[in-house]
């Protein structure tokens, strides 16, 4: 595990030393702060209605305020994640670099494994620009903090999968490009998936459905840890990260 | 050190290595030569473990490049032919990063830092980015990557590829210095190269073993005979060619006298024994018994590069010949 993390270490200096770790805080610092805002600006403007009216329905941060926000983290992540995994290993098939990697006495796992971790740590620093707004929350209100860090623990599952898909990716190309728009499209297909469970209840569509990694979200933006959703998450990050294992060894078989 | 046994790789369609043999003994310095697409990255490529062989083995100090990939990457220096940099790192952190790789770590790492940054005089770049370091810098740091973990076998694939005459000769002599401590195998398609550093030579063609040998027998084989530069002055009076000539082909032994130049009084021959005679002693005594000064008296080396085109040559048709040895003549 010590070469994991050499290799973790390695990939955080080439994130933070180039911009484009500060590009991806700022961006997504910006866009999710603009949701944040107008969300905020909504159920203001509803409470004070609803005061005007008379009626005392029950306002609910957690309900009306962090849920939908913590869904539309992973929206915006979706943008990001290809952003993050693109260059893993592409970048180092076309330098050559991939070489020294290759050549070094460390094993195929503990590579994919560091350049995995690294690009889960970004995102996560990507989540904690989320939490200063969700702060302000705490500051003013009085958000119920549990299904929060539920929330923010199927947030880290899900990119966890769906940068472990990218990561595969990665290994398949030596052009950044490709394996960016390839992401892009393999992590939005997984997310409209669910979209078939709407119309049809056929065993193919839930199967389908199923594959979506939006439909495991739900438990946890209602702040419910569900052990099967965990699993489903924990189940693609595996898969994928095997996947890229397989695909670099097979490189080195066709070369 | 190195055991290579009927190595054979095979791509799609065409075969890149094709049942290659050859052994190299501890702390040699081995030259691997070939025009380009011999298989000389191939081959390399396979004991450094980064691709697998389709038939065949290879062992490095004892350990099976297929069977332990692990023991073998920890006692090989490798330098492919782009020195493997990140362009964003400091040549410093660059160093500490591969040292980590190769399992150093703390004081010892540190220390081997500075010490292959010394041998390969990049100190002075300790703190600048890779990606603004000239070619040649590169190449060093690339070298110095290679040793860092003084690894017993070095592996450099064209070290002096694209650098320019005076950093050609600066990495000749390092890699020439590196010579005691570890065994080189070294791959280029410039034939002054492994005439100047090598003691052994592997020549490939088109995936196949052509020869190998050290460098001195090469040239002895391909001539098969000794060939002499002899000078000879006159003492008084003028010398006459013919006769001159005449004399030195009676000497026994002489198969063939050419004159290569004559200038003033003095005379330029190459000559060229029967098979497996030596002719020095009886030349030279044939000179001087006809009163005549000897001025010089030394064997003519065979260049590689005739060995190169005899050896490799049959082989190739004609047009593709040509552009081979214009590749190696570069």
């Amino acid at each position: 595990m010590r070469n994991a993390w050499i290799i973790c270490r390695k990939e955080l200096g080439s994130y933070f030393v180039s911009p484009v770790a500060y590009l991806l805080l700022t961006m997504f610092g910006v866009i999710f702060g603009f949701f944040f805002w107008n969300s905020l600006g909504y159920f203001v403007v509803e409470g004070m209605e609803m005061q005007m009216r008379g009626q005392m329905f029950p306002m609910n941060l957690n309900e009306q305020i962090v849920r939908p926000l913590l869904s539309n983290v992973g929206v915006i992540g979706l943008f990001f994640i290809p952003m993050i995994t693109m260059r893993l290993f592409a970048e180092e098939k076309r330098t050559g670099t991939i070489e020294l990697l290759a050549t070094s006495p460390i094993r195929d796992l503990e590579i994919i494994v560091g350049k995995w971790l690294a690009a889960l740590i970004l995102y996560s620093c990507l989540l904690l620009f989320t939490a200063v707004n969700f702060a302000f929350l705490f500051k003013y209100g009085n958000p119920d903090w549990k299904p929060l860090a539920v929330g923010y623990l199927g947030l880290l599952l899900q990119a966890g999968a769906l940068l472990a898909i990218g990561t595969f990716i990665s290994t398949l190309t030596k052009n950044q490009i490709i394996a960016g728009a390839a992401t892009f499209g393999v992590c939005l297909l997984l997310w409209v998936l669910e979209w078939v469970g709407g119309y049809e209840t056929a065993t193919w569509a839930r199967v389908l459905s199923y594959m979506s990694v939006i439909t495991h979200f739900d438990s946890f933006g209602r702040g419910v840890l569900d052990v099967k959703d965990a699993v489903f998450y924990l189940t693609v990050i595996i898969l994928g990260l095997f996947f890229t294992a397989r695909s670099l060894e097979s490189l080195r078989w066709r070369s | 050190m190195i055991k290579v046994k009927d190595l054979t790789k095979r791509y799609a369609r065409t075969i890149a290595v094709d049942q290659i043999s050859f052994e190299v003994a501890r702390g040699q310095i081995v030259g691997f030569l070939g025009p380009n697409g011999a298989g000389k990255t191939t081959t390399m490529r396979i004991l450094t473990c980064f691709l697998p062989a389709s038939a065949g083995s290879a062992t490095v100090a004892g350990f099976d490049v297929l069977e332990e990939p692990l023991e073998v990457k920890k006692r090989i220096g490798y330098l492919p032919e782009t020195p493997p940099i990140y362009p964003e790192m400091e040549t410093a952190e660059y160093l500490k990063f591969v040292g980590q790789l190769k399992g150093l770590s703390g004081a010892d790492l540190r220390k081997r830092i500075d010490y292959v940054c010394e041998r390969c005089a990049v100190a002075d770049v300790k703190t600048k980015l890779l990606g603004k370091l000239s070619k040649g810098y590169r190449q060093r740091v690339g070298l110095a990557q290679a040793i860092i973990h003084n690894p017993e076998v070095l592996i450099l694939d064209e070290p002096t590829a694209g650098l320019d005459p005076k950093q050609i000769n600066e990495t000749r002599d390092l890699i020439k210095d590196l010579a005691g401590e570890h065994t080189i195998v070294l791959s280029t398609h410039i034939l002054p190269e492994v005439e100047q550093t090598c003691e052994q030579v592997i020549i490939i063609n088109r995936g196949k073993l052509v020869a190998t040998d050290s460098v001195r027998n090469l040239q002895a084989r391909a001539r098969g005979a000794e060939s002499v530069i002899v000078e000879i002055a006159g003492r008084s009076g003028k010398l006459e060619l013919p006769i001159v000539q005449h004399k030195l082909e009676q000497v026994s032994g002489v198969r063939r006298v050419l004159c290569k130049q004559e200038i003033d009084n003095r005379i330029f021959f190459e000559v060229e024994s029967q098979k497996g005679r030596l002719v020095r002693g009886e030349l030279a005594r044939a000179v001087v018994e006809s009163g005549w000064d000897l001025n010089e008296l030394r064997p003519s080396a065979v260049s590689l590069e005739e060995i190169f085109l005899q050896l490799t040559g049959t082989e190739v048709p004609a047009e593709e010949q040509k552009a081979s040895a214009t590749e190696v003549l570069q």
